[in-house]
């Protein structure tokens, strides 16, 4: 497998070699992904973050099914009658709202529920970009070095002096302000427009990580070996050197989710980001900030779904970061050992003793 | 160290440049919406629209208009933030004033979160890593975790309803107008601000400064320094510190450079008259000479911070020579 890292290939052979050494077994050589899968497994921490991202993946994608079909409203659906008290202040959480209502009278349960959708989509949508631009560029500036190099690490070096939160604000705010959209109605306001925002200022992470990887990875043999074979600069970079930095790419890639997501709330709550008739974390804890002495849940539950989504993302990423890393692995192996050991010195001194 | 400076100081230009074309376009051309316009109120006749348009420099070229705009971003006195074309579509007051007025309340909120993150990031991670895997360890990591993940407009709303709405022992958000900084301290007005900007940061330093320390106490200099029968204090400190904190320095030039173009969410949240503030309420209403000036100043402080750190490191790493 083309895959295969030089350190885990070191280390492969060890970990399938029968410790003690008895009968001649079939000996099954493990790919890095089941290696990688081992590790991962364990890491209880990273798999409740991936059930919390998948369920919110389901919640996200059924809102529409549970609005119409659970609760029987939608989330712009106003409730001012019923679900306002007399004074025009919303209702805390009961049997019919789960959530209380906002200040304007809705549903909040459906309003989170349908801020799960705006968040992870944005999330993917711009994270993806990042990722494809980071890459593209990592990959060329590593591979080619000399004056494209320079442009790319100069070009990562201007876009991390940005300051990026004003320059975003002012982009959607410029396109997303009035309906028109900018550059003659070529990008209207929306949830493209935010996640191209944030996939625009995003991807120097990823560039920058792509391109070390890249520059180490362009020296080692089997490049020279398909070169030897006539394989052209594209082929040695989709074939050869891609997939061997698909590990750090992955890691990084989750690990910027999270904070894509704050940026879309971020945006969302100083109220420039998604359109208005949008529901969004972002935007209905920016509702809170004026509710919150009189109705805590309107900050409470949105907030608590906006952090348990990053914190699931940053769980799985940082367990993806320690099931990749080779290093990580040899000393889960030596603890393993020394654990193996142990429990068989504990076996052994009870007889001893008797 | 000469040909360095210079190259750094191309940087710097190059970063200028690219800055105010990139704010030039983003906030003066892609908008739809004529600030004249919006600046002679209601019904205006279209002498009053050219007039206005003449003195906010809209009928002259695309090239002249960038230009003007270009010249105030040279940080030059008498250059720097000029007042005939830097000033507010809204109430003509000059940017300049505005951001002087404003820049103390921007420059406490971040060197108090400053500290305050040092303060608590660094020492968490100095624990965590010379005692891997016991319960101190796993308590930091996991304040560490839960600080990374939470966005600190939440956290604002939370600290204010806990600490200010039930408990009553911190003053609500804002600052009574008038009302000098150096009051506005002793009140604690800032004290909830402080601590929830520092968090996430707080929370991101400890992470490194673990991984980094714990990388370094592994290096074979730790070993030698263990050998020659140092106090294990001293190993840790001396040997072990000083290269895991280098990253940490970087860091830190940024965030701070990062915060004092602006602390945008925090101080919309605890409504505290900073310059983040102030370009966010521009952008709502399209005001653009305000939201220049803030953006470009922004990017002036990275560009230092930058710098600075780079001189700093070479101090701090003696392997690190710059030709």
């Amino acid at each position: 497998m083309a895959q295969t890292s030089a350190t885990e290939q070191a280390v492969q052979p060890a970990s399938t070699a029968p410790p003690g050494g008895e009968a001649p077994q079939q000996i099954v050589g493990r790919s890095p992904w089941d290696i990688f899968w081992g590790r991962f497994r364990q890491d209880k921490f990273a798999i409740g973050g991936l059930v919390f991202i998948a369920f919110l993946i389901v919640l996200a994608l059924v809102a529409p099914l549970i609005s119409k079909y659970v609760v029987h409203h939608g989330p712009n659906q106003l409730f001012v009658f019923t679900e306002l008290n007399e004074f025009g202040l919303p209702k805390g959480p009961n049997g019919h709202f789960w959530f209380g209502a906002d200040t304007s009278g809705r549903d909040l349960f459906v309003q989170v529920l349908y801020g799960a959708r705006t968040s992870l989509i944005v999330a993917f949508l711009a994270t993806g970009m990042a990722m494809v631009i980071g890459v593209i560029m990592g990959v060329v500036a590593g591979f080619y070095r000399g004056k494209i190099d320079t442009f790319v690490s100069r070009l990562i070096d201007v876009v991390l002096s940005l300051p990026v939160l004003l320059l975003a604000l002012g982009l959607v705010s410029a396109c997303g302000l009035q309906n028109k959209g900018c550059l003659g109605g070529l990008i209207r306001p929306g949830l493209l427009l935010v996640s191209m925002v944030i996939g625009l200022f995003s991807w120097p992470y990823i560039a920058r990580i792509v391109r070390g990887q890249v520059l180490s990875l362009r020296e080692k043999e089997f490049v020279e070996a398909a070169r030897a074979m006539g394989a052209g600069d594209g082929t040695i970079m989709l074939r050869e050197i891609l997939p061997n930095i698909v590990a750090p790419i992955i890691v990084y890639t989750t690990l910027i989710i999270p904070s894509n997501v704050i940026f879309e709330a971020t945006l969302s709550f100083l109220g420039i980001g998604v359109p208005a008739s949008t529901p969004s974390w972002g935007r209905q804890l920016s509702d809170a900030s004026n509710a919150f002495s009189y109705a805590w849940w309107t900050m409470v539950f949105p907030g608590l779904f906006l952090f348990g989504t990053t914190l699931a993302f940053n769980l799985v990423g940082d367990g993806l970061r320690d099931a990749f890393d080779p290093r990580g692995f040899v000393r889960t192996y030596k603890q393993k050992e020394k654990r193996k050991s142990r429990r068989k010195e504990a076996r052994v001194a009870p007889e001893a003793a008797s | 160290m000469g040909r360095y400076l210079i190259r750094r100081m191309l940087f710097f230009v190059l970063v200028l440049f690219v800055v105010s074309v990139v704010t030039f376009i983003i906030f003066v051309k892609l908008p739809s919406v004529d600030p004249a316009i919006r600046a002679a109120g209601r019904h205006p006749s279209p002498r009053l629209l050219a007039t206005i348009r003449h003195k906010f420099g809209l009928d002259r070229p695309l090239y002249v208009q960038y230009w003007n705009f270009a010249k105030g971003l040279i940080p030059l006195p008498g250059l720097f933030l000029n007042k005939e074309v830097y000033f507010s579509y809204q109430n003509h007051v000059p940017v300049s004033e505005d951001i002087y007025s404003r820049l103390p309340v921007t420059i406490t909120l971040t060197v108090g979160a400053a500290i305050i993150w040092l303060l608590i990031g660094i020492p968490i991670g100095v624990v965590s890593a010379i005692k891997p895997r016991t319960a101190i360890d796993r308590a930091g990591m996991i304040f560490a975790l839960f600080g990374v993940s939470a966005p600190v407009f939440w956290l604002a709303l939370l600290a204010l309803y806990i600490f200010w709405f039930k408990l009553g022992i911190a003053p609500s958000s804002g600052i009574p107008p008038g009302e000098s900084i150096w009051v506005s301290i002793l009140k604690g007005r800032f004290v909830l601000p402080w601590f929830t900007l520092a968090l996430s940061t707080a929370a991101f330093y400890s992470r490194m400064v673990r991984g980094n320390l714990m990388e370094a106490m592994s290096e074979d200099y730790i070993r030698t320094a263990r050998a020659k029968g140092l106090s294990e204090r001293r190993v840790i400190f001396k040997h072990g510190l000083r290269s895991a904190l280098t990253p940490v320095v970087t860091m830190f030039g940024m965030d701070v450079a990062f915060l004092l173009g602006g602390a945008v969410v925090t101080e919309t949240v605890f409504q505290l008259p900073g310059i983040g503030q102030y370009a966010w309420t521009a952008i709502t209403v399209n005001d653009f000479p305000p939201i220049m000036g803030v953006t470009v100043l922004g990017a002036l402080f990275i560009v230092v911070a930058n710098l600075l750190v780079d001189i700093v490191y070479a101090f701090l790493d003696p392997r690190v020579r710059y030709a």
